[in-house]
Order: structure tokens, then C-alpha cells, then sequence
């Protein structure tokens, strides 16, 4: 059609338009996927007992069986229990964590709609912190996970419980309804600590809040594991499910969506994911909202690419993160979520300068 | 307007030929009856009958709260209807009822164009049109080739193509506008129903949207469009139906409803007709009642 608009726009479209696909964006997820290997096998090498890609290798060929077929010797029984049973579950944590939570962040930001949304949104992570607490508190440090998980859990029901009494779970809804659950739980956790924490559990407590995957063993690989590969998978192929939301709630249903269906199995899958983790790490932040942002910058608004690509990239991000935690300060170690802060909260502020389009 | 006899309108409408499209209005159309609504106790739509003939660009008038925007989104199944005190409603387009369908087949058939949506995402212009191809593959599965085609097509369609890789965000109103449209197309739907096409748009992005709606018109789509703007419904509609307080008031040609008789009341003002020397079409103009 000839037309006022169609006859000026040719002129201002960019010179050297870019692709529909971003350029090399086949590669991006086989790229990051070799980044996150080499990540982790790099930061087991790292730490106050220098350690070569080579014996890590013989260390780990040792424990899965491929030692003898190899014809490699053993490690000393110390650098082995170091590489076996301290660093590498402690990176294989990390790097679960990660994944989850980057695409719970996803998740959560395009469901909601809201760009300062993140994994912990529906009061999950003060949910958990809530449960881990009273169980600190009184000394059952052993029923810590399944506290945070059933906080978490708990924080959801709450969240989406008085959302839906409201009415339809709308965005805005799951947003509000979150923020009161997670304030009243951060109340209740503050009042506990104040009433009852003393010197040893205040540090424990002080730890587990701001997120760590110090204490991390072949057990917390298998939950995290375990939930990313399966929960972590689902979320993931939900990509062009997600994109019918790009314009909101009406669009997706008029795009044949089953909305109110599809947003809660979402949140339930994205809470259960969380839960899972936060009940092995804290509540680590800014991962799950920082990341997403940063992997849109480079594939675009696109879910089938961003999932997948924000999962590999959390991974290696919180595995470099969780590195710098124990390394920077050691032999003293800071809890990897004040690292995550510390490198995401400048990140953030400069992806909001230099976009101008995440709020 | 129709051939079924109605006599819930007031003003009888005129059964005439549509002066655009494929012959006269038939079973092929939209044929909506006993539509409502409420939010909360308020009845929003109060048994709303409503006809689309196929291949006419049918006009859906009404001052602000009228029900407009409702009665599209019932239509669209993006909210379901009330049951109104006279049986429940029924939506059916080419005598198939849509409230009855699995959403996905609906959305093969019918298109929305809200108004104004919006995204803060970085999604580019094309992707945004390929959305509308989500119901003609499997739920889980990414774009074909064949999708990308019917999209770049319905992106030239509106005369956008050179859009096509821009970031949707970045885009002017009118272009933005175009865009949703072309995702509608997209869908390759047989019904498209448009909530203020026009709205916020100078007066050549106005003409370009309704020469849009016009040429799908002209290619046997049924389009249902509500228009805020009386003058531009008179220029640009075949038939029209005005609402007031979520019910029917008038349906029928320009001629028969765009009349003082009808438009005062509801509207509260002085209206008087004039004819445009080269169209024949209704020229309005409006001044303050009493």
C-alpha cells in the first residue's frame, strides 16, 4: 500500500538491519555449553590447595570407574577427598543452582510481565529463609533443607492462595500477592532472630540467608541436580508457550493459550524448582533476575533461545561466582551471594543505562 | 442488515446488499445473540445480539463504557460470557458456535486486535507477527519456514515490510498499529475483530489502518471493528451497530443508524447530516444538546 508512513519508513530503517536471528546464534548455546564444562572443570582446579587440570581429571576418571581401563594412577587420598568430596560437589552445586535459577528468572519475568521480577518473586525465598530459621534456631540443623523447602512451598500456597482469592491470577496480582507473603515471612524471620538467635546460630543463620553452597555434598547435587534436569527441562521447552505472552494476557488467550492453566503450572513448576534449590544453597540473589536480562541483550526477546542459553550461562556464572567467594577472601570465604550482589547489582545498573528498555 | 428477523433493535434495519464483498449477508457471517457481561453486579453487556456479514467491514459505535472493548473480548473468548436472563450466549461464525471450540482451533479462525498492546521486551518486528502463527503449529514447537513466509507476507500486507527486523519498542504508533494487525494476519484468520484501530493515530496513519481493514474486507474476511469515531465509521464502515449501556441501540447501514434520531440520545448531543458530494457517504457534525 502507498501510504504517508509506508513512503518515510524505508528511510529510517536502520542502515545495516540485523538478522532475524541474531548472528551466530546457532552457536551460542554449544559455545556456552563448552564455556560451562570448562568452567567447571577449571574451578575445581582453583582454591588454597593448587591443584592441575590433570590430577582433577584423575581424580574424577578414578571415581567414575575409568581409572583402571586408563591406566591412571590414584590421587593421594587428601588432593582426591578434596577434589571428590569438597570442590566438585561444591561446583556441581553451584552450577545447578545457576541453571535454576536463570530460568525460573526467565520464567517469572515473562509470565509476570515484570522485568524486576525473579525467582523469588512469590515470597519463596522468605518462605524458606522463614522455615530454614526456626529449624537453625532451635538446633535441627539436619532438617534444614526440608524447612527451606517446605517455607518455600508453604510461601507459594500462601502467594497463590490469596492472588486467586482476589480473582483471576493476573500479573499484577502475582506480584502483590508475593510481596505480602514475602514481608510478612521476612517479618516473622526477623522476629525470630531477634527473640532467639545467639552468637553461633546468628552466623549459620547470617550464611544461609545471604546464600552459600559451602556446605555443599554429592547429596545437594543429586536435589539440585536432579530438580534442573527435571523441573529445569519442563520450564525450559515452554519457550514458545512464554513468547504468546509477549504482548500479555489477552493476546496468549486469543493465540489459542490456555492462560490461567498455563500460568499456574507454570508458577508451580518455577516454586518447586526454587524451593529445591533454595533448600540446598539460601537464597542466592540476583542471579535469577540479572541473567535473564543480560542473555535477552545478546538472543533477543525469543524463549526457545533464551531459556537454554540462560541456563548454561547461570551456570557458569554462579560457579565463577561461588569461586571468587571462597578464593578472594581465604582462607575466610563470603557467602557467594554477596558476590552475586557485589557483580550483579553494577551489572544491572549499567544494562539499564545502556538499554533504557529493561523498566 | 440480515436475514434472520430481529426485533430487538429499534430502529428495523434495512435488509440491503453489503455494498462491498462477496454478495449479501448469509450464514457465512458473525451472528452473535444474547451476549453479557458483568464485573461484579454491574452488567456491563445486558444481552447483546450482534451481526458481522462476511466480507464487509462492520462498525461497532458507542460512547465511552458502552461495552465496546467487553463485547469484543467475549467474542475473542478471552473473557467468557455471562448467562443472561434469556439463554445462553451464542457466538457463531461460518455456523460453527466459537465458545464451543478448543481455543486453538478459535484461533485459527478469529483474530484480536486489542488496543494498544504493548511490550517493554526486546522482540523485533517479525517475531512479534510470527506469534500469530503459534496456533497453526504444535504448542511446544518453534516457526517453520512455511510460518515465516505467511508472515512476511502478512507484514507486506499491511506495508510493513521493511519493519521487519526493527525492535518493536522502537516504533512509532502508526507503525506499531500496523504491526498488530499483521500478527492478526498472521493467524490467517477468517474473523478479525479490531478494538480502536485508529485510536492515537494522526489522520494518515487512520486512513492506512482502515485501508488495511478494508482490504481484508475485499478478500472475504469477516471484520468487526470498534471505532470510537462517528465521522470515521460514517467514511469507512459498511454497517454499523451502536451500543449504549451494553445493549444494542441501533444496527444497520450508515444511513439507516448514523442519523440524529438515534445518535442524539445516546450520545447527549445535537448531530446534524450532511452527504459527501463524491462518496454519498454521511458527513456528521456535532454541537452541545440544549
Amino acid at each position: 500500500m502507498t501510504t504517508t508512513e509506508g513512503r518515510r519508513a524505508p528511510a529510517s530503517s536502520p542502515a545495516g538491519t540485523t538478522p532475524n536471528a541474531p548472528r551466530g546464534a546457532a552457536w551460542w548455546l554449544p559455545a556456552s555449553a563448552v564455556v560451562l564444562v570448562a568452567t567447571v572443570l577449571g574451578a575445581v582446579t582453583i582454591g588454597p590447595v593448587d591443584l592441575s587440570v590433570g590430577d582433577v581429571w584423575r581424580s574424577v576418571a578414578t571415581h567414575v570407574g575409568l581409572g583402571g581401563p586408563l591406566g591412571l594412577e590414584p590421587l593421594g587420598a587428601l588432593p582426591d577427598g578434596m577434589v571428590w568430596e569438597l570442590r566438585l560437589p561444591r561446583v556441581l552445586t553451584a552450577a545447578a543452582v545457576g541453571a535454576g535459577l536463570a530460568v525460573c528468572g526467565v520464567v517469572m519475568q515473562s509470565l509476570t510481565r515484570n522485568p524486576l521480577a525473579d525467582p523469588y518473586l512469590l515470597g519463596l525465598s522468605s518462605g524458606a529463609s522463614l522455615g530454614a530459621v526456626l529449624v537453625l534456631v532451635a538446633g535441627l540443623t539436619v532438617l534444614l533443607p526440608v524447612a527451606a523447602f517446605g517455607g518455600a512451598v508453604a510461601a507459594l500456597a500462601a502467594a497463590l492462595a490469596l492472588a486467586g482469592a482476589i480473582g483471576t491470577i493476573t500479573p499484577t496480582r502475582t506480584v502483590l500477592a508475593g510481596l505480602a507473603v514475602s514481608q510478612l515471612a521476612a517479618a516473622a524471620t526477623s522476629f525470630v532472630i531477634f527473640w532467639s538467635a545467639t552468637g553461633d546460630s546468628y552466623r549459620e543463620i547470617l550464611s544461609w540467608l545471604m546464600g552459600s553452597v559451602a556446605g555443599a555434598t554429592w547429596a545437594s547435587v543429586a536435589i539440585t541436580g536432579v530438580a534442573v534436569l527435571v523441573l529445569g527441562t519442563l520450564l525450559a521447552s515452554t519457550g514458545s508457550v512464554l513468547d504468546a505472552f509477549t504482548f500479555g494476557d489477552t493476546a496468549a488467550a486469543t493465540l489459542g493459550v490456555p492462560v490461567a492453566r498455563v500460568r499456574w503450572l507454570l508458577l508451580v513448576g518455577v516454586a518447586l524448582l526454587t524451593g529445591a534449590l533454595v533448600s540446598q544453597s539460601g537464597s542466592i540473589g540476583f542471579v535469577g533476575l540479572i541473567l535473564p536480562h543480560a542473555v535477552r541483550l545478546l538472543t533477543g526477546a525469543r524463549h526457545r533461545l533464551l531459556l537454554p542459553l540462560s541456563a548454561l550461562c547461570g551456570a557458569s556464572f554462579l560457579v565463577w561466582a561461588d569461586t571468587l567467594a571462597r578464593t578472594v577472601f581465604a582462607p575466610r570465604e563470603v557467602p557467594v551471594g554477596i558476590v552475586t550482589a557485589a557483580i550483579g547489582a553494577p551489572v544491572f545498573a549499567l544494562l539499564l543505562w545502556r538499554g533504557r528498555r529493561i523498566a | 442488515m440480515t436475514t434472520q428477523t430481529r426485533t430487538e433493535t429499534r430502529t428495523a434495519p434495512r435488509t440491503e446488499a453489503p455494498r462491498r464483498g462477496d454478495g449479501p449477508a448469509s450464514a457465512d457471517g458473525l451472528d452473535a445473540a444474547r451476549v453479557s457481561w458483568a464485573a461484579g453486579e454491574r452488567l456491563v453487556l445486558d444481552g447483546v445480539d450482534v451481526t458481522a456479514p462476511k466480507g464487509a467491514v462492520t462498525g461497532l459505535l458507542g460512547p465511552n463504557g458502552s461495552g465496546k472493548s467487553t463485547l469484543l473480548r467475549v467474542l475473542a473468548g478471552a473473557q467468557p460470557p455471562a448467562r443472561g436472563a434469556d439463554g445462553d450466549a451464542r457466538v457463531v461464525f461460518a455456523g460453527v458456535d466459537l465458545l464451543d471450540q478448543p481455543r486453538r482451533r478459535r484461533a485459527r479462525t478469529l483474530a484480536f486486535v486489542e488496543q494498544e498492546a504493548s511490550t517493554d521486551l526486546p522482540v523485533t518486528v517479525l517475531d512479534a507477527v510470527l506469534l500469530g502463527r503459534i496456533p497453526h503449529r504444535p504448542l511446544l514447537a518453534g516457526d517453520s519456514a512455511h510460518d515465516r513466509a505467511v508472515a512476511r507476507r502478512a507484514l507486506a500486507d499491511v506495508g510493513a515490510q521493511h519493519l521487519a527486523d526493527r525492535e518493536v519498542t522502537t516504533l512509532s504508533g502508526g507503525e506499531r498499529q500496523r504491526v498488530h494487525m499483521a500478527r492478526a494476519l498472521a493467524q490467517e484468520p477468517a474473523l478479525i475483530l479490531l478494538d480502536e484501530p485508529t485510536n492515537h493515530l494522526d489522520v494518515a496513519a487512520q486512513l492506512d489502518a482502515l485501508h488495511v481493514v478494508r482490504g481484508l474486507a475485499d478478500r472475504g474476511v469477516t471484520v468487526l471493528a470498534a471505532l470510537h469515531d462517528l465521522q470515521l465509521a460514517a467514511q469507512h464502515c459498511d454497517h454499523v451497530v451502536l451500543l449504549s449501556d451494553g445493549r444494542v441501540v441501533a444496527a444497520g447501514s450508515v444511513h439507516d443508524v448514523l442519523v440524529p434520531d438515534v445518535l442524539d440520545p445516546v450520545y447527549g448531543v445535537r448531530t446534524e447530516v450532511l452527504t459527501h458530494p463524491r462518496t454519498g457517504r454521511p458527513v456528521l457534525t456535532f454541537t452541545r444538546a440544549g
